[in-house]
């Protein structure tokens, strides 16, 4: 089976392979172009008859689980990253694989962290085929280095659940740890010692797969409530010790920034909001877990106490200056996709006005509608934009793929898309001629902001017009671009060879783009 | 093995800096290793620029390592000239261009709430300095500065001068004491710095020393951009000589008060209502008004508590100065906005303005609002509170025509 073949130019302009993995696939068409026919999948039909009737599906350990599960050659074994940092199961997964003398597994998590370096010497052995999901860091370095044997495919959290749904990728086992579960397989992230808040991120996985198992180090007496996974798709249940560290599960960039360069484009992009009339009584956002989006909060909640208005709704990734402001009543609902904190924890465990989200919900685009599209104000991160507003977060401008898409993509559908991003990195340009991979079509990004200037998409012009007369210092892209290059010189661009590593879905299950492979 | 120089920075946390190593050889060419993490984009360019200023200074064999965490090329450059120039003796300068924004003066009286300390050997806290429109940046060279790093401080502050943009900030530099700040003047005052901080300023002497030193190397530079001076006091002997240092030139457009090192040569220690500072911070005020200068407060500390900042600021605003000093751009807002004129002292200042005015259109000698007349001091504050609404948008251009209509 070739990695890839059939390399085409797609509607983004970009060479993309339309065989995947031996599997044929679909060039990028254009935003909301590609419709799929067909039917979902399917997991297969099962009886009751071969579960116990006391419901207890508890097995010795992780090992006999995937053996009863048929753990074999090239099977597609999946993961979820809500213990980000903190995941002592997924490796696990791939020591017994790897022990057993399995080979050319797929792993499909739905991130991957540093924590998950280990499975590089899997990836060499040949263990472990490929990742499809998300290769940060150290796996990114080794795939940008050609060294992944199958082609790595990136997808957006709604784009895992689509591919799953529209039957792209079959999941033989998935295996997923939870911080609280019953012998029946019922499960939930908001109780027990490695509390991570919601489990959406597993939803596709417990509904698709063939065979489900739970891995906990919380058993409960049936019944586990709440039952964020139910334990009718579950096939067997692991008690372990210990399944997570939980300070590096609600841990991370979740404090507020003390830069000041951050606070101010946190301080500029909320006074944009508000200038452009973004901000009303009922609107709705989404922040991210970064230290700048953190700090738009802050602005956010100084505007509304002032006039006295409540969001509607936030998205979360949520933490504890969400829930301070969902406390104070500044905001009126959280719906959470993952948790980044204790206090994040425990308001979705109290409070029924903060509610756990999955990718189906909010993010899955072959579906009759999400919500990522109702949400006003969207405030995200890039490594890269360019002039023509085509952003980037999987690759830097040296070539290296270092991060996953998460939901980037999806929220793109949110109805303002504000990239609050320095100019540049020590010397790094982030505004560029052309993006080193394009993640986010342009049309969709419409506002970039910068320490040294905020630059509207001319589509827009609602945007432009509202900002006539801003007291912000409104510029266009092509200024800013120019200014960088000013101050840092113009950077030279990452040499690569022909050889694709990697694909970048579009949240449509279409190839958005090719990683390449870095020249020596 | 020959001579060798280290200097700038390196490792964890390090940003925008780079670590140059120079090892003069007699022979075997110039053998550059460039490690840099950007050396994708840029590592050609390094290379290239490290070159041309070896070639520049005439050093044509020597080991050169170039450890780099973006510097940025004015950094670069002034890393290498200084390593060159710990083991070479010259008199050629790399300068690099000067940007145009760089050329502009400033005025005597212009706005100087807030001036912003950057220590002089840290690139990284220099660079998107302006982009938090402080009214003044200070490039310090003096107790920011770590001493073994002071030298090649010098050469990162004047390519500084010359080529970051700092977005209209008045451009500041404090030099060092005694002989070394008179040194100091040599890298920045042909590059164009608006203004020269003194340390510890005890005597008139002392800054006339500097004042005339300044004019000599303005001359043989041929500099006509003003070059302002602004003496810190900072001991009890500066306090007591706070007039005569105010007053003595006619270049110096401020005075300011170093709290940290006044009370620590009284034998005491800061407190927040500052009771032991209450008697030089008045006499630094009066002796700046008596001269006809700006009183400056001293730097609050604590960068972060916003509310002792701002109470600090109204006490000092209280007590008559006009500035003060941040050690962090967040402190910046906080200063304007407490300084800036209140909406109440607009209204009034207004009022009296608007009476003035009117006064001057009827002829009249006298200013008066209703049966109250008005003394020339108090029409000359409204003025500049007008004007500081307007400089600061916090009043409209035609406020007069509007006024009328009331």
């Amino acid at each position: 089976m070739s990695k890839y073949d059939k390399l085409v130019t797609n509607a983004a302009g970009r060479i993309v392979p339309t065989v995947v993995n031996g599997k044929p696939a679909i060039p990028y068409m254009g935003v909301g172009k590609y419709k799929p026919e067909g039917f979902r999948a399917a997991p297969k039909l099962t009886s009751c008859a071969d579960f116990p009737a006391d419901g207890n599906k508890v097995v010795a350990g992780l090992k006999e689980a995937l053996v009863k599960s048929g753990l074999s050659d090239g099977m597609t074994i999946s993961t979820h990253h809500h213990f980000r940092n903190g995941d002592l199961v997924a490796t696990q997964i791939f020591d017994i694989a790897h022990e057993m003398g399995i080979k050319d597994l797929v792993w499909y998590p739905s991130a991957s962290f540093p924590c998950h370096e280990p499975m590089t010497k899997y990836l060499e052995d040949g263990t472990i085929n490929r990742i499809e999901g998300s290769m940060n860091g150290a796996l990114g370095r080794f795939t940008s280095e050609g060294r992944m044997k199958g082609l790595g495919v990136l997808r957006s959290h709604g784009g895992r659940y689509q591919a799953v749904q529209d039957g792209e990728v079959h999941i033989d086992i998935a295996v997923i740890a939870a911080p609280t579960a019953d012998s029946f397989g019922d499960a939930n992230g908001v109780n027990g010692p490695a509390a991570c808040g919601p489990l959406g991120f597993a939803l596709a996985d417990s509904q698709y797969a063939d065979k489900v198992i739970i891995v906990t180090d919380n058993l409960v007496p049936f019944p586990c409530l709440p039952w964020q996974i139910n334990g009718n798709y579950v096939d067997y249940v692991v008690v372990m010790d210990r399944i997570g560290i939980p300070e590096k599960i609600v841990s991370g960039t979740t404090e507020i920034t003390k830069s000041p360069d951050r606070l101010l484009l946190a301080e500029w992009s909320a006074k944009f909001c508000d200038e452009a009339g973004l901000i009303y009584d009922g609107f709705s956002f989404q922040a991210g877990a970064g230290g700048t989006a953190l700090s738009i909060g802050i602005y956010f909640s100084e505007i509304l106490r002032q006039r006295g208005w409540k969001a509607r709704f936030a998205r979360g990734g949520s933490n504890k200056y969400l829930v301070k402001m969902l406390e104070e009543g500044l905001v009126e609902y959280i719906l959470d996709g993952q948790t980044f904190d204790l206090d994040g924890v425990r308001s979705m465990r109290e409070n029924p006005h903060h509610t756990w989200t999955s990718p189906f919900t909010s993010y899955n685009y072959h579906s009759k509608g999400n919500f990522s599209s109702m949400v006003d104000i969207v405030i995200l991160g890039a490594t890269e934009v360019d002039v023509n507003f085509n952003a980037n977060v999987v690759t830097h401008s040296d070539g290296y793929l270092l991060h996953g898409i998460g939901g980037w993509q999806n929220t793109l559908f949110g109805k303002c898309v504000i990239l609050p991003i320095p100019l540049f990195r020590d010397r790094m340009p982030v505004v560029r001629d052309r993006v080193t991979t394009i993640c986010g079509p342009g049309e969709l990004i419409d506002v970039i902001v910068t320490e040294r200037g905020i630059a509207i998409n001319p589509l827009r012009t609602d945007l432009i017009e509202k900002m006539k007369n801003s007291s912000l210092p409104i510029k266009t892209i092509e200024e800013l671009k120019a200014e960088a290059e000013k101050i840092c010189g113009v950077p030279a661009k990452p040499k690569f060879t022909d050889e694709v590593v990697a694909v970048v879905k579009w949240v449509d299950g279409t190839v958005l783009d090719s990683i390449w492979k870095i020249a020596e | 093995m020959g001579e060798t120089a280290t200097t700038g920075n390196k490792g964890k946390g390090v940003r925008s800096d780079c670590f140059v190593t120079l090892e003069l050889t007699g022979e075997g060419g110039i053998q550059l290793t460039v490690e840099s993490k950007v050396a994708v984009m840029y590592g050609e360019t390094i290379r290239k620029e490290a070159m041309e200023i070896l070639g520049f200074f005439g050093v044509e064999n020597a080991i050169v390592k170039i450890e780099d965490s973006g510097a940025l090329s004015l950094v670069l450059a002034a890393r290498l000239e200084a390593a060159i120039k710990k083991l070479i003796t010259t008199d050629k300068a790399w300068i690099p261009g000067i940007l145009e924004e760089n050329h502009i003066g400033t005025t005597r009286d212009r706005n100087r709430f807030s001036r912003l300390y950057l220590p002089g050997n840290s690139p990284s806290l220099m660079i998107n300095a302006g982009i938090h429109k402080p009214d003044g940046i200070i490039l310090d060279l003096e107790d920011a500065v770590a001493p073994d790093k002071k030298d090649e401080a010098r050469f990162l502050v004047r390519n500084a001068l010359c080529a970051i943009d700092f977005y209209g900030a008045e451009r500041m530099v404090r030099i060092n004491q005694g002989e070394r700040g008179l040194e100091d003047l040599e890298y920045i005052i042909p590059y164009n710095v608006n203004l020269v901080l003194l340390p510890k300023c005890e005597k008139p002497e002392q800054l006339l020393a500097v004042a005339g030193h300044i004019q000599r190397i303005r001359e043989k530079h041929n500099r006509h951009n003003p070059v302002w001076l602004m003496p810190i006091i900072e001991s009890a002997l500066g306090v007591i000589n706070a007039y005569p240092i105010a007053a003595c030139s006619p270049d110096t457009v401020a005075i300011v008060i170093g709290l940290e090192d006044y009370t620590a040569d009284l034998g005491t220690r800061r407190t927040a209502e500052g009771a032991e500072s209450f008697f030089a911070r008045s006499m630094v005020v009066n002796a700046a008004r008596a001269a006809g200068i700006q009183p400056i407060d001293s730097v609050f500390s604590d960068v972060g508590d916003m509310e002792g900042l701002r109470q600090n600021v109204l006490r000092s605003k209280a007590l008559g100065f006009d500035g003060m000093g941040c050690i962090h751009p967040r402190q910046i807002v906080a200063i304007h906005e407490t300084f800036a004129p209140t909406p109440e002292e607009i209204e009034k200042a207004k009022k009296i303005v608007f009476a003035f005015h009117r006064a001057q259109e009827l002829g009249l000698g006298v200013v008066a609002l209703g049966t109250k007349m008005i003394d020339p001091p108090v029409v000359k504050r409204a003025l500049s509170t007008i004007n500081l609404a307007l400089k600061m948008n916090k009043l409209a251009e035609n406020w007069r025509e509007q006024y009328e209509q009331i």
